[in-house]
């Protein structure tokens, strides 16, 4: 049974459909990426598998074993978020709330496993650093740190590279590459075609009718949807 | 300096003056505890909002002449914030056209009311007092003072209690809900304390200036602070400083009492610009 299955969504707002017909499964150490041009609907997608928007039609079905409190989010960055006085180290420990209920606060075990996740990314020196005075990349580590509190199954990434340099972008690709390779299903949004191909098992391709596409990478390099969209973005797919 | 010292001294033998003192801290405390939630939420303008929907509720109690108005004030203000709460988070502008359309609207018949029914004579006079504050934290009665106590306590409690859960939907609300947190039920914590720090705070500053005393201890503190635990720590510092002396500079100045605690808060946010200012100046 697929950890994840899509029918026959639509999904918009205020009853405007924004996209239609998705239908894709993810099993269990997937690596799917979701790509398409701006404003597609690659964004409300992912947040309608994660439920902070509700389809307009079709079903979106968690397989057995995937509760509510058992997935990571990175979301594309909001302009609030950007002068809030906090510490990477709060900002990171807030990824274990969903664990921990009705108790009021953290206890050592999930103190240990946000540091535990801080050094896995490489930012355990920051933990002390107030978290908008860091670069970008800093920032998306810091988020992605916390998406890493919250989940050991499934990860959803809203483009996880935006905004990073050749080196930092490829640093963590390589990042959650690992992270896929310890067994975590990973379903990211990407503009980066070259870089989907290289680590993703299958690729979601969303837009008008005629480009809609899912499948694996092997198919993928051999569609029309796929030939066409690495032409425009000059990848070598 | 030791005549003030005996000034107020004698005043502290009166029972009403030292209510006014410990009601005043307590309220102090509450406000500050939510301004940095306020003010990156968005929420700021639903402060001032609702604090216009406890000038309307309140002209309505003292029409009706009730005896102990905070039993009407307050649920009101509380189903008023539940509702911009909930429009609010629907589209933005909506949201801001509900606000501004229930504030206006209680506060126009609010005054309305009051006009048309009031029984006391100097009715300019009670006015200003709902919405300045004016001397009314000294005419406090011990029922009064113990509701203030009860009431400031558990927004303290619920604060302290769902601390890490406030901090959460406040930085990343997407995040909190879609990783499995109740993100709705924490909101509508949020309205309900929010509601009752405004009807503690009108108490002691007025309905318009309660918005003061919920922002301007939070800014202060994040000009020096930058982790959400020293902000929140130094805003309730501050807030307590600026209150007790605030009261104590109008009592023994006789200025009201809201609008010297609001001018202290206004000093204090000065003083903390520049010394971020300075901070930031000596690192680089
Ligand atoms: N809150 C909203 N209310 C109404 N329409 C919206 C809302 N958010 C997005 N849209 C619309 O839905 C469409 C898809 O937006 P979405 O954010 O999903 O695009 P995207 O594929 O993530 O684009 P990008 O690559 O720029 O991130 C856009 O046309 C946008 O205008
Ligand atoms: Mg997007």
């Amino acid at each position: 049974m697929p950890q994840l299955s899509c029918t026959d969504l639509t999904l918009g707002y205020e009853g405007k459909p924004v996209i239609s017909n998705i239908n894709f499964d993810v099993n269990a150490g997937d690596y799917l990426c979701i790509v398409g041009e701006n404003g597609s609907g690659k964004s409300t997608l992912m947040k309608s598998i994660l439920r902070l928007i509700p389809p307009l039609s079709g079903q979106i079905t968690a397989g057995s074993g995937l509760a509510a409190n058992e997935i990571g989010y990175m979301p594309q960055q909001t302009a609030a978020q950007k002068d809030f006085p906090a510490s990477v180290r709060e900002v990171v420990r807030s990824g274990t709330l969903n664990r921990i209920g009705f108790r009021p606060f953290y206890s050592t075990c999930e103190k240990h496993a946000a540091d535990a996740n801080m050094k896995r990314l490489g930012i355990s020196h920051l933990a002390g650093r107030c978290y908008r005075e860091l670069s970008g990349g800093q920032q998306q580590r810091a988020l992605l740190a916390r998406a890493l509190c919250a989940t050991q199954k499934i990860l959803l990434l809203d483009e996880p590279a935006s905004g990073l340099d050749p080196n930092a972008s490829s640093e963590m690709y390589e990042l959650i590459k690992g992270l896929n390779d310890s067994g975590i299903t990973i379903i990211m949004i990407s503009h980066d075609i070259e870089a989907s191909v290289k680590y993703a098992s299958h690729i979601l391709h969303i837009g008008s009718q005629s480009s809609l596409f899912f499948g694996s990478i092997s198919d993928y390099r051999e569609s029309d949807a796929g030939r066409i969209y690495a032409a425009q973005q000059g990848g070598t797919a | 300096m030791i005549g003030m010292l005996n000034q107020l001294s004698a005043y502290f033998q009166f029972p009403f003056v030292r209510y006014a003192m410990i009601v005043g801290v307590l309220i102090a405390m509450c406000s500050s505890l939510l301004g940095v939630t306020l003010v990156l939420k968005r929420y700021s303008f639903i402060g001032s909002g609702l604090s216009h929907v406890a000038f309307g509720a309140t002209a309505i109690a003292a029409a009706m002449n009730l005896t102990n108005n905070v039993l009407f004030v307050l649920p009101v203000t509380i189903i008023c914030a539940i509702l911009l709460l909930r429009t609010g988070q629907n589209t933005k502008i909506k949201g801001d056209a509900a606000i501004a359309m229930i504030s206006v609207g209680t506060l126009a018949i609010g005054y309305l009311i009051m006009n048309v029914f009031a029984a006391s004579a100097n009715l300019a006079g009670d006015i200003c007092t709902i919405l300045f504050g004016a001397l009314s934290i000294l005419t406090l009665t011990r029922t009064e003072v113990w509701l203030s106590l009860v009431l400031s306590l558990v927004v303290i409690a619920v604060f302290v209690l769902f601390y890490n859960k406030i901090f959460s939907v406040t930085f990343d609300e997407d995040f909190a809900a879609a990783t499995g947190n109740r993100a709705k039920l924490y909101n509508l914590i949020l309205a309900v304390i929010i509601a009752l720090v405004i009807v503690l705070a009108m108490n002691l500053v007025g309905a318009l200036l309660i918005s003061a005393l919920v922002i301007f201890p939070a800014m202060s503190a994040m000009r020096v602070f930058k982790t959400f635990k020293a902000v929140t720590v130094c805003s309730v510092i501050v807030s307590v400083a600026c209150a007790s002396l605030g009261m104590l500079a109008s009592i023994l100045a006789g200025t009201p009492v809201g609008s010297t605690v609001v001018a202290a808060n206004v000093l204090i946010f000065i003083l903390f610009c520049i010394a971020g200012l300075l901070t930031r100046r000596a690192k680089s």
